[in-house]
């Protein structure tokens, strides 16, 4: 009995270890059916009938959402009128400085520049997100896009501007988004194993060249 | 592992030593084991309050070839649980192998908290933890005593 006791323990801890770690996968995934009953939102890149939606969920502050803009950005510009880009927010507890980002990006949208900001948030990521003063470098991003400054600090408080964040992340809770990025592509959610540059080219692919029904 | 040599035996204390070498490894493994399941799943809340922690499972040096690093870390700890099991069973080749996988592992460690120094400027508590690992089995790896010569 002795002789194979190793082997017991060691294929009983393969299993445990395989079983716990499969259950925990299951357990975070977004439900693969998660589906939405309307693909809309306010920040929108593309048109209204371009043959694929993509709705991002992000967060300002998480590295792979900064990754994940530029992905989608150099999407944009090569599927052209045929991809529509929209953008929820998705601020998480973890990121100091997410739900900042998120209210400067709606307080540029009330002077319709929310996809400058956006993209010079991305941009800057690795510098403000370290940063002792964000307050201040969120206001020189706003000068560098052209923003009026007093509007721009005013806006910051408005409740409303806080309401559409938080209008957003119940959204995404309500679709099942507990983690950043999430996309969804024409409504259906993109595995997370798929969130990368070829993952969301082929979702794209296969939106634009549905298989022929027999 | 199959050819158990009967020339050499473990002591009292290196059995002890390769059952507390497998426990950490196990600790180890389920460590890695969660850091895999976070690098595919994509989630980022669960690190519970630890800016450092996503910027860290988020970066691209958290990542080999698009696999993630973690799963290296699952192989690694599970080959070294296997030694450590089998060498406190007697066989001496796995006290070989162990040597060498916790020799591997440590290496490994040593980058990766280079990475979070000194290049990311951030650190991952699970990260810290695996680390913490490493070093305790290295360190039982050098004290562990030289098996005994049967004269049979």
């Amino acid at each position: 009995m002795k002789r194979f006791l190793p082997f017991l323990i060691v294929t009983a801890v393969a299993l445990i270890t395989f079983g716990s770690g499969y259950a925990l996968y299951r357990s975070k995934q977004v439900a693969p059916g998660a589906t939405s009953g309307v693909a809309g939102g306010i920040h929108v890149r593309g048109k209204a009938n371009a043959a694929v939606t993509i709705e991002e969920f992000g967060d300002f502050q998480c590295p792979p959402c900064g990754t994940m803009s530029g992905v989608l950005h150099k999407l944009g510009e090569q599927y052209g009128s045929r991809l529509r880009l929209i953008f929820h927010h998705f601020p998480l507890a973890v990121h100091a400085h997410a739900g900042e980002a998120a209210i400067a990006a709606e307080a540029a949208h009330e002077q319709g520049k929310f996809w400058e900001m956006h993209d010079v948030l991305y941009k800057e990521q690795a510098l403000w997100s370290k940063a002792p003063d964000v307050p201040a470098l969120f206001n020189g991003y706003a000068s560098s896009i052209g923003l009026d400054m007093e509007r721009f600090k005013s806006d910051l408080l408005k409740p409303e501007v806080a309401a559409r964040i938080d209008a957003d992340q119940k959204l995404g809770t309500s679709r099942g988004v507990t983690s950043t990025p999430t996309l969804f592509v024409n409504n259906s959610v993109l595995p997370v194993a798929e969130t990368n540059p070829t993952g969301v080219q082929k979702a794209i692919e296969a939106a634009l060249n549905p298989p022929p029904k027999k | 592992m199959s050819n158990r040599t009967k020339n050499t035996t473990p002591s009292r204390g290196q059995i002890i030593l390769f059952s507390i070498a497998a426990l950490f490894c196990v600790l180890g493994l389920a460590d890695a084991t969660y850091l895999t399941v976070l690098a595919l799943t994509g989630e980022t809340a669960a690190c519970s309050g630890q800016a450092g922690c996503q910027e860290v499972l988020g970066s691209a040096y958290a990542r080999v070839a698009g696999i993630p690093v973690a799963a290296f870390g699952v192989a690694g700890y599970f080959t070294a649980f296997t030694c450590a099991t089998f060498a406190a069973f007697d066989y001496p080749r796995a006290r070989k192998f162990f040597a060498l996988v916790v020799g591997v592992l440590f290496a490994a460690t040593l980058w990766l908290l280079y990475v979070q120094a000194f290049v990311l400027h951030a650190f991952c508590r699970y990260c810290l933890f695996s680390a913490a690992i490493c070093f305790l089995l290295m360190g039982l790896v050098v004290a562990s005593p030289a098996p005994r010569v049967s004269q049979d």
